[in-house]
């Protein structure tokens, strides 16, 4: 069974490393061909690192204990789940969640964003809901900005003795909106306005943030649920991963 | 589960359902597409005419759109997948507790 996960793991590494080279570029959602060829080969080579990083992280993971592989298959999973689901938000337009904040606080960012690409492939490829181009700053924003920043607040709000599972709503609530601020300044920077770059991400950032406030909330929601269940049932799992003492 | 917790997550369900269910009621005649589309939209706005360098894979396959039905399929099967992962391993979660406390 490891030996197969490894083989994926490796798979999808060598799928972002050809993509990263190959046209590509792919931020959270940016559409096939949105993005212009030079961004794509950007994102793609920005992303690889974290990539790398976060597949020996996950490596380290099991070989430090190979029953971690159950709540990390729960946050790939979770993320399959969240980000299949389009919900109808105030703005009178659906937009989908990422979910990548569970796997975040458990096993930390860069993890997170080979569990992230493989979501991202599959849309690509079997929903022609994303793009193959688009991968690298697609997985930039969904499965490394927004990923790093729920890291980050979940880590100061445990320095701030806030509530551990308030803590653990605003990691995921503001890593989904960051997702989508980063889209948007991708999106701005290859199409910056006539008046400037800003402008350009303030038109794209007025497009997402209204409908995705709402579905960022929902994600938080959805996340301390998860997070509940586990702490009721998963303890010997969530102390390996060091979120219990 | 703690009784306190279940309560919580009740809640928030309910709540989490409300956020969602709302809008749809709300805003009635509205069309509810994709805020994917909407970026889109924008950037055919900024630079008038652009069109996508690059079309999706199994669009090139099948030589169009993929059909809605089709699309639909795909959502629930990667819904699946992931729900089905978690389902199992929750289950097993669960049970352990039970003889980890005694057998019931």
């Amino acid at each position: 069974m490891t030996k197969r996960q490894k083989k994926l793991f490796i798979v999808s590494i060598v799928c972002a490393a050809v993509f990263g080279i190959a046209p590509n570029a792919n931020a959270m959602h940016i559409m096939e061909g949105y993005l212009p060829l030079g961004f794509c080969i950007a994102w793609g080579a920005v992303s690889l690192p974290f990539l790398v990083k976060g597949f020996f992280s996950i490596q380290k993971k099991l070989q430090e204990n190979r029953k971690n592989i159950t709540i990390l298959a729960m946050s790939g999973a979770f993320i399959f789940v969240i980000s299949s689901l389009k919900i109808p938000s105030v703005t009178g337009s659906c937009s989908h969640m990422t979910g990548t904040g569970l796997g975040a606080i458990l096993f930390g960012p860069s993890a997170v964003s080979i569990l992230g690409i493989i979501v991202l492939i599959f849309q690509a490829v079997l929903l022609a809901h994303g793009g193959l181009t688009t991968l690298g700053a697609n997985t930039f924003s969904m499965a490394i900005a927004g990923p790093f920043l729920s890291y980050g607040i979940y880590k100061i709000c445990r320095k701030c003795k806030v509530n551990r599972r308030a803590g653990v709503f605003l990691a995921a609530a503001f890593g989904d909106l960051f997702t989508y601020c980063i889209t948007s300044v991708q999106l701005a920077l290859a199409y910056p306005a006539k008046e400037g770059m800003i402008v350009s991400a303030g038109k794209f950032l007025g497009v997402f943030a209204p409908t995705q406030l709402p579905l960022g909330i929902i994600e938080g929601c959805l996340t301390v649920v998860i997070m509940i269940t586990l702490e009721n049932y998963a303890q010997p799992e969530l102390r390996n991963a060091g979120y219990l003492e | 589960m703690k009784h306190a917790d279940k309560r919580k997550i009740a809640v928030i369900l309910a709540a989490v359902t409300l956020l969602a269910v709302v809008p749809v009621i709300a805003l009635k005649g509205v069309e509810f597409g994709g805020s994917d589309d909407a970026g889109s939209q924008v950037v055919e706005e900024i630079e008038e005419g652009y069109e996508p360098w690059f079309t999706p894979v199994l669009e090139t396959m099948i030589g169009g759109e993929i059909p809605g039905e089709v699309e639909s399929l795909m959502f629930c099967i990667q819904t699946g997948i992931g729900v089905g992962i978690i389902a199992f391993l929750m289950g097993r979660f669960v049970e352990r507790k039970k003889w980890e406390n005694g057998g019931n």
